[in-house]
């Protein structure tokens, strides 16, 4: 940890900040896949099936991304990095994209030079205790001990909840959610705090689920999206439409079962055929081929299947949609117009 | 007769400074001079070029806004409120802690299994042999993460000492309470407290007390006194002795000097120990010694123990057995051989070596994140660089700190090793 470390610092920033500077579309193509940053495996949101083929629905943002590129939803490496790694991956170099439930904020954007390329899931941070504790809310959980993942804005919002309530707590730092998820079963913190999409997901691996509940309080807002480097707007373009598209398809109907057909021949309405490449030139204007979206929405579904099929009420973790409903559902999810 | 010719004029030619070995070796050292300096030139450029195409500068007013934070084990004043600069300064003393911890439980380790290993008795030193074999070959990490999780899957959590029928009970009379988030200790509180701190009642009805930093200089400084006067005791008898070949008994001496003092100023504080109890979700009061202190603590003494143990052989195996032998024929004990005549000599041969287990073991410190311990690494170097997105500044401020920390402590180790050598005459 001496010297080595300094010089292997400057060499690895000098090496891979070099690489970042270059179009990152360009590198992608002639590196044949995309790297995407995922988490070290939260069920639902991103972990590897029993065959180690990267499932959940930030992975189908990945996924989806790769397909309007190459046209191949497979063409992913997966990266897993932690909270804390996450931030130097990306802007490193090491990955061209961070879909791995980040939360959206000034600092991120602005500060640490990074572009939110939109919002994939609307997410607020939760409290898990087990249910023997007897605690109904958050407001007694003074002296508790938290497991808390290091280097996220859960750890800040937790710091400012426990301060403005003024009752005192014992953080537990942890590094991942397997660890974080260990440490809570063995009984080693009270709580187990993240964003709650993130605390169900996890408690749906537990092997008793119903000893566990999540407190009603939710003390703050996280909205969750995929991030890219700040200073490559063609990238950034590519990554953010890639989003609206999937959001956009179930706006309009176009699932991964009609899309086929939709997209053979152009159909009567303009939008979906404007989406699908059909009619006009918005592949062309991204850099990418006129059935861009297409590949991309065929990859996995649209969102709403994307969120059905992964996180949705039908699968283990059974979440709502809630926030996440469409636009015109009464949610916040909501695309501009593909024109 | 003929006339002498002239030596041929030396003149220097250029192919001289490959092919005449005089010149050979400055050609080489100015070569890797100028590669040298080119390859710092070409690093520190590129970071600057591209620390400016990613529009960051580089200074370091981040360690001056807040941190917001917080720290489970600190040995300073600290919240989430404070700085990132404060925050380093927490991380900065929990690795000093768990450093200065570890070199002493390693090195207590490491000569008791060094000696050990030598010893006649078959089972003992097979046992020795099993202990060093073991630790030093696993990795580290290992050790550390299997301590951390044996602390935190096999002990029971406090809930577990509540109510009337509880299925655990604390230890040493309700002193001791060893739990799954670690072990709480009792500490020392003082009712007449000096230090100015508010005094407050550890259980309601209890008298109030305080612990503050003057109350344990005023401990420290007269134990140190007391020390030093026992020396004066050891050095008046060892004049005697010269002079009389008489040694006199001073062990109760010493024992005195040893215990009333500080006995006395402990009376005068109010010393009262103050025992943990469980309180709400945890056990307040007392010392709390984290599961991830007592697993980093424990495993790098036991890995660096292994190491030194065996440097400890080393040392004894390298003096001569005409030393013990002669020790014996001038009718030394066997006991005392050890401690007067072969440790001594042993010494100049261990403590080279000795001085980079201790480098390591503080460097190895840093694998505190498995069990998420909170030194310089966690706190300066990962959430306060995750937090501000200062990368550079940080691990370079890190690296200057465990830099800075190994110069001083192989110093200080450099300057014991010349006072125990050999004085050649």
């Amino acid at each position: 940890m001496k010297k080595t470390v300094f010089f292997g610092a400057l060499t690895v920033a000098g090496l891979t900040a070099g690489m970042a500077s270059a179009a990152t579309l360009d590198d992608v193509k002639a590196r044949g896949s995309l790297n995407c940053g995922v988490t070290t495996g939260l069920v639902g949101f991103a972990a590897p099936d029993a065959e180690g083929v990267w499932e959940g629905f930030d992975v189908g943002v990945c996924r989806a991304v790769a397909a309007a590129i190459f046209g191949d939803p497979t063409a992913v490496e997966f990266v897993p990095t932690t909270g804390q790694t996450r931030f130097t991956a990306l802007a490193s170099g090491e990955i061209d994209l961070l879909a791995r439930n980040t939360t959206w904020t000034m600092s991120r954007d602005v500060d640490l030079k990074f572009e939110f390329v939109g919002v994939n899931y609307y997410d607020g941070q939760g409290f898990l205790v087990p249910k023997a504790l007897g605690v109904t809310s958050a407001k007694e959980l003074d002296g508790a001990t938290v497991c808390i993942q290091t280097g996220t804005t859960t750890e800040l919002n937790l710091a400012d909840f426990f301060r403005v309530n003024d009752i005192s707590y014992e953080p537990v730092p942890i590094e991942t959610n397997a660890e974080g998820q260990q440490q809570y079963l063995a009984g080693a913190c009270d709580v187990y705090t993240t964003d709650a999409s993130g605390l169900a997901a996890t408690r749906a691996t537990f092997e008793n689920p119903a000893d566990h509940v999540l407190l009603p309080e939710i003390i703050s807002k996280e909205p969750l999206g995929p991030l890219v480097r700040h200073g490559d707007n063609e990238w950034g373009d590519i990554a953010r439409w890639t989003l609206n598209a999937l959001i956009t398809a179930e706006e309009l109907g176009v699932t991964s079962e009609n899309i086929e057909e939709l997209a053979a021949t152009p159909g009567n309405n303009p939008e979906v055929n404007r989406l699908l490449g059909t009619e006009g030139e918005l592949g062309a204007q991204l850099g990418l081929d006129a059935d861009w979206a297409k590949n991309a929405i065929a990859a996995g579904g649209n969102y709403g299947e994307l969120f059905d099929n992964n996180i949705g009420e039908n699968t283990s973790i059974g979440l709502a949609r809630g926030l996440n409903a469409q636009w015109t559902d009464g949610g916040l999810i909501y695309s501009p117009p593909f024109r | 007769m003929s006339t002498l010719t002239d030596p041929p004029k030396p003149g220097f030619r250029l192919s001289q400074l490959i092919y005449d070995t005089r010149y050979r070796s400055i050609t080489i050292q100015v070569i890797a001079l100028a590669l040298i300096v080119a390859a710092f030139w070409w690093l520190g450029n590129n970071t600057v070029n591209n620390l400016n195409a990613l529009g960051k500068d580089f200074n370091f007013g981040f360690l001056n806004s807040a941190a917001g934070y917080d720290i489970n084990q600190k040995l300073i004043e600290y919240n989430n409120q404070m700085s990132h600069g404060r925050a380093a300064l927490v991380g900065i003393l929990n690795t000093l802690l768990v450093a200065f911890l570890g070199c002493i439980a390693a090195l207590i380790i490491g000569v008791f299994v060094g000696v050990l290993r030598l010893s006649k008795n078959w089972v003992v030193s097979k046992l020795m042999a099993v202990y060093v074999e073991g630790f030093r070959n696993v990795p580290l990490l290992i050790w550390i993460l299997l301590i951390g999780a044996v602390m935190s899957e096999s002990m029971p959590q406090p809930r577990e000492f509540r109510g009337e029928n509880a299925t655990q009970s604390m230890y040493f009379s309700d002193n001791v309470a060893v739990t799954n988030r670690g072990i709480w200790i009792p500490r020392i509180g003082f009712t007449n407290s000096v230090s100015g701190e508010e005094a407050v009642a550890p259980v309601e009805g209890a008298a109030a007390v305080a612990s503050g930093g003057l109350d344990w200089l005023l401990v420290l400084g007269t134990l140190g006194l007391s020390l030093f006067a026992m020396r004066l005791v050891r050095q008046r008898a060892d004049r005697i002795q010269q002079a009389t070949g008489e040694r006199p008994t001073t062990w109760y001496q010493r024992l005195g000097l040893l215990i009333i003092p500080v006995g006395i100023v402990l009376f005068l504080l109010g010393a009262t120990i103050v025992s943990p109890y469980l309180k709400g979700f945890n056990f307040t009061e007392g010392i709390h010694l984290r599961n991830s202190l007592i697993a980093l603590w424990f495993a790098l003494s036991l890995y660096t123990g292994a190491f030194i143990a065996e440097i400890v052989r080393a040392g004894i195996l390298a003096v001569s057995k005409g030393q013990s032998e002669a020790a014996a024929a001038l009718g030394i004990q066997p006991s005392r051989t050890m401690n007067l005549v072969i440790l001594p000599q042993a010494m100049r041969v261990i403590i080279p070596p000795l001085i980079s287990q201790f480098l390591n073991l503080t460097k190895n410190s840093s694998l505190a994140i498995a069990v998420g311990y909170m030194d310089v690494r966690a706190t300066l170097g990962g959430i306060t660089i995750n937090q501000t997105g200062r990368e550079l500044e940080g691990m370079l401020l890190m690296g200057a700190f465990y830099l800075a920390l190994s110069l001083v402590i192989s110093g200080g180790m450099n300057y014991y090793n010349r006072s125990t050598q050999l004085a050649e005459r």
